[in-house]
């Protein structure tokens, strides 16, 4: 398949992921959908290895891996915290940063 | 053959995307990313990234999901109602809609010579363990160790976020515990249930007869139970 294909499943993913991360209000869901848009960034970074015949898109996608996965435990450390302080599982409703 | 199989992969890989941000229930996204991530890891494959294929499939498939699905059981979202006054609700949609076309007209204008053609040549063992931990350890090694000191401090990070503050206010939490039990459904529970360190729901349930049949509030419950810290609260 030409490399134009995955380019355009990368692109659906990461809008997939970008409407879930605006629509939905539950922060585990917001996260699952934070995933979704990395994932997207990796297909095309992969895409583009591939295109150039070179591997550093790969090492790209890995160290994006990493990322993804410090970001899960961080926000996921921060659920749980929420969730501990009584405070309700809704990013609507946890708003006292807004300003 | 190849054809086919990227568009398996493909359908895959949105359907399950598709169903992450659709279902209600977090437990099923999880379940719905766990698919996309098999079938991303299958495109993976396809573009002849094998190591981070592998990777994709133990590290996300295998070890985050688990964290995962681990916090939604423990939180156990439950279902989100649909009502919500927020403009964001109409919004979203529009604007991710918007992003896809735009994405999709960047790339049909795009000059690249390359997005029309199946890539570049590429040398025997491309995208193998060995090409890639030697690129890792020789021309990205100052990224690699920058990626290894973040996950510590996020290890770290977590820890500090998530732990119990044992001895401050330990009453009130034991009783907030109790309120927010009450409201979750019945396929959720907690780790302290599953070790049968607290009281199941049923039990909680069966606390007013004991109550009614004269037995003083505070000396009828948690015996026997081990959690010593909440024996007195009248109310439970």
């Amino acid at each position: 398949m030409a490399i134009g294909w995955y380019l355009v499943v990368s692109a659906l993913i990461f809008c997939i992921g970008a409407g879930g991360v605006l629509t939905r209000r539950n922060p585990l869901v917001v996260l699952l959908c934070l995933e979704l848009m990395l994932n997207g960034a990796n297909l095309a970074l992969v895409a583009f290895a591939r295109m150039h015949g070179g591997e550093d898109g790969q090492i790209f996608a890995l160290i994006v891996m990493v990322v993804a996965a410090c970001e899960v435990t961080v926000g996921l450390g921060l659920i749980v915290a929420i969730y501990r302080r009584q405070l309700p599982i809704d990013v609507d409703q946890l708003h006292e940063l807004n300003g | 053959m190849s054809a086919v199989l990227f568009f398996i992969a493909a359908i895959g890989a949105i359907t399950g995307a598709i169903g992450v941000v659709a279902l209600r229930n977090p437990f099923y996204s999880v379940l719905a990313l766990v698919c996309h991530l098999i079938a991303l890891a299958a495109l993976f494959l396809l573009l002849r990234a094998e190591f981070v294929a592998a990777a994709q499939v133990v590290v996300y498939a295998g070890a985050v999901m688990v964290l995962y699905v681990f916090v939604v059981a423990y939180v156990g979202g439950g279902d989100e109602e649909l009502a919500g006054g927020s403009g964001l609700r109409i919004l979203g949609p529009l604007f991710a809609l918007a992003l896809a076309i735009e994405l999709c007209i960047a790339m049909l204008g795009s000059a690249l010579k390359g997005i029309s053609s199946h890539g570049a040549p590429y040398v025997l063992g491309f995208g193998t363990p060995k090409h890639i931990g030697t690129l890792f350890l020789t021309k990205y090694l100052f990224p690699f160790e920058l990626a290894s000191l973040l996950l510590m401090v996020a290890a770290i990070g977590a820890i500090v976020l998530a732990r119990r503050r044992r001895g401050l206010e330990y009453d009130a939490e034991e009783k907030s515990d109790l309120a927010i039990r009450t409201r979750r459904p019945s396929y959720t529970g907690t780790m302290a249930e599953a070790a049968g360190v607290r009281h199941a729901v049923e039990a909680v349930e069966q606390e007013p007869d004991v109550e009614i049949a004269g037995t003083p509030a505070g000396t009828g419950r948690g015996s026997g139970s081990g959690d010593g810290g909440g024996g007195g609260q009248g109310g439970w």
